[in-house]
């Protein structure tokens, strides 16, 4: 069944909302490291989560939070794993960019540009292999798309014809750099022509069209083709905690905030469905009491034993490490 | 018991067992298909299991060894053949940043139990792209096992032990290795000890991989001089048994080291530091290094045999320390 636009516009102000309360913990102190926010950026988590099924793989980016809850990851250990806590998702060892949760196929943050693309070929090669009708979704952004990992897996995944859904979601920059800085051929979704990979580009500002586009993109990938979905979007905020934006004009930024995914869907929604500002108070209040309940988790929850260091180095060993 | 064999053939067999036992095991690399391996470990496995178990991949090291890394999480059982340890550089990144990393950054959550196999060392006039090394390198990162095995026995034995560890586990197999015979006995392996290959009561030699027919040459020669050498073969470098190698220091009170990698942040230096850190009373003078010259490995033949520890290097070192016992 389609996902309703009202529920995936509450899926995209969660999203939202769950990451400006993060970014004031950030201020705060209590998240420290690097916080990539995906501020503009939801409607492609959000709308391709839907045209996946639980049983699919998904491999995602540094820039992760949106795609972890839209998949379905408790906020809570999200939270928690940003404060540093045991009870994160990743028990605190992998932090804002490294969320996992094995039980939704969710198979991590990569804080290495295009250092998840060849495990998704490889996840998409294991089911092949073992007859499985899976699609593994592997998220990028541009940037991405400059490095040799990428090329290679590509040609690997059409090479042996794995069902390898290349989610690009082109943003226009690589941190800093533009894409007309960082590309010759800026229409990236021409760019699989010459591995024979099919692919469509997609409108990223609006939540429909993309799932929509993803669940084309899916129906071919389950027959065991690889596809690249190019993804158009933008993120309104800093590339990261660290960016004083010195490579873009506000002009620019507030163009694409009279895109935003959010108050276009609502606004709409408002017009042509009956939304009512009521109904969008009560979505807010829902989210934030969301919100407020994972931040009181990640807040109580305890920090793990520095005794537990070496926990998750290799498995429980067979063969023990020689510490010195 | 044990048949004789060569080391090559031995993988070759290991191989064809793995395939054979488990049908989610599968073999992919550079040429390992058609063209039977660039070593010709893999012959004759395709026509026995075909493409998709035998599986010819493009020259793209990082796509293939991540693409291993990910279908060990997705639940088959890879066995990744990277054709020589310099081209292995180029992935890299999936080494360090993800076989490495993945159990660790997840909270346990998830594993990569993948097996990389790949030829190291010189000595066969390949020059400087193909003739390093740098197995120590894999041994200074966390997360992963670095096996080094140095007979028929070890070359088949820890490649099923290797397949029975839930982490990644890469397999060094010295190029000059590949011909030599010797007795396989298809016994199970431990991959926890290194192993006493001499017995001597004078000095400790301890040594790795493709070092250890030439360490054994030169106890030899030793013992024709009245010098009695114990020849320690590490098997493992991560985890490294220091015990045994302890153990043999504590009866002969002199070691040196025989790695053919670079001196500087070599293997060799780990172990030299790791005894006098643990066993320092037990020595009678400095834990003495044989290693490669610090120059890229060069072509012509007695240049890279100069570049090399020969049999006189470590005949040279253990003289060394049996003088500062004198």
């Amino acid at each position: 069944m389609d996902p309703s636009p009202q529920a995936m516009l509450k899926e995209m102000l969660r999203i939202r909302r769950f990451e400006e309360r993060c970014a004031e913990a950030y201020s705060a102190g209590f998240i420290r490291g690097f916080l990539h926010l995906y501020i503009g950026e939801e409607a492609v988590a959000v709308g391709a989560m839907h045209a996946l099924r639980p049983e699919d793989a998904v491999v995602s980016t540094y820039r992760e939070h949106g795609h972890a809850l839209a998949r379905g990851m408790d906020m809570g250990a999200i939270m928690a794993e940003m404060y540093g806590k045991a009870t994160g998702c990743s028990h605190g060892r992998g932090g804002s960019m490294h969320l996992f949760d094995a039980s939704r196929r969710f198979y991590g943050g990569y804080a290495i540009v295009a250092g998840g693309i060849p495990v998704a070929v490889g996840l998409a090669l294991a089911d092949q292999l073992l007859g499985r009708t899976n699609v593994t979704a592997c998220f990028f952004g541009d940037g991405a798309v400059a490095e040799g990992e990428f090329h290679e897996a590509m040609n690997l995944a059409a090479l042996w014809k794995l069902p390898v859904l290349f989610l690009c979601e082109n943003n226009l920059y690589a941190m800093g750099t533009g894409l007309e800085r960082h590309q010759a051929q800026t229409d990236l979704h021409h760019k699989t022509r010459g591995y024979g990979v099919a692919s469509e580009v997609v409108d990223g500002m609006n939540v429909e069209a993309v799932f929509a586009a993803t669940r084309r993109a899916v129906d071919v990938v389950r027959l065991g083709e690889p596809f690249f979905l190019e993804a158009r979007t933008y993120r309104f905020r800093a590339h990261s905690t660290a960016d004083p934006e010195l490579y873009r004009t506000k002009d620019e930024v507030e163009a694409w905030k009279a895109k935003d995914p959010i108050g276009t869907l609502s606004a709409w929604l408002k017009l042509e469905e009956g939304l009512t500002e009521a109904d969008l108070r009560r979505m807010e209040t829902e989210i934030q009491e969301e919100i407020a309940a994972a931040v009181a988790f990640a807040e109580a929850s305890p920090l793990e034993s520095t005794q537990e260091l070496l926990r998750h180095v290799v498995a429980a060993p067979q063969l023990q490490e020689a510490l010195p | 018991m044990g048949t004789t064999t060569t080391y090559r053939e031995a993988i070759r067999a290991s191989l064809r067992l793995a395939l054979q036992r488990d049908p989610k095991v599968f073999l992919m690399g550079e040429d390992v298909g058609r063209y039977g391996g660039a070593f010709a470990v893999s012959k004759g496995l395709l026509e026995e299991f075909g493409p998709e178990r035998v599986r010819d991949t493009p020259l793209s090291e990082s796509a293939f060894v991540g693409a291993g890394i990910g279908a060990a999480i997705g639940g088959v059982r890879p066995i990744v053949e990277v054709m020589t340890i310099n081209f292995s550089l180029l992935a890299l990144d999936q080494v360090v940043n993800n076989a490495a990393t993945l159990r660790h950054m997840s909270g346990g959550q998830i594993g990569v139990p993948l097996v990389v196999r790949m030829a190291t060392g010189g000595g066969r006039q390949m020059a400087a792209q193909h003739s390093h090394s740098l197995e120590g390198w894999y041994a200074h990162i966390p997360g992963i096992r670095v096996a080094v095995p140095a007979t028929v026995t070890d070359a088949f034995g820890m490649l099923q032990a290797a397949l029975l560890e839930p982490d990644p586990v890469f397999i060094f197999e010295h190029a000059t290795l590949y011909p030599m015979e010797g007795t396989l006995d298809e016994s199970p392996v431990d991959l926890s000890r290194a192993a006493i290959r001499r017995d001597g009561r004078d000095l400790t030699l301890i040594t790795f991989g493709g070092s250890l027919p030439k360490t054994l040459q030169a106890a030899e020669r030793l013992a024709q001089e009245g010098v009695d050498a114990e020849v320690v073969d590490l098997r493992m470098l991560r985890p490294l048994d220091m015990d045994t190698v302890l153990g043999s220091v504590a009866r002969t009170h002199r070691a040196a080291i025989v790695d053919e990698a670079w001196r500087t942040g070599s293997f060799a230096a780990e172990v030299a530091a790791r005894i006098q850190e643990q066993g320092f009373d037990l020595l009678d003078g400095p834990v003495l290094r044989v290693c490669s010259k610090e120059v890229p490995m060069p072509y012509a033949i007695h240049m890279e045999r100069a570049a090399l520890p020969q049999v006189e290097d470590i005949l040279a070192a253990a003289q060394e320390l049996v003088g500062h016992h004198v």
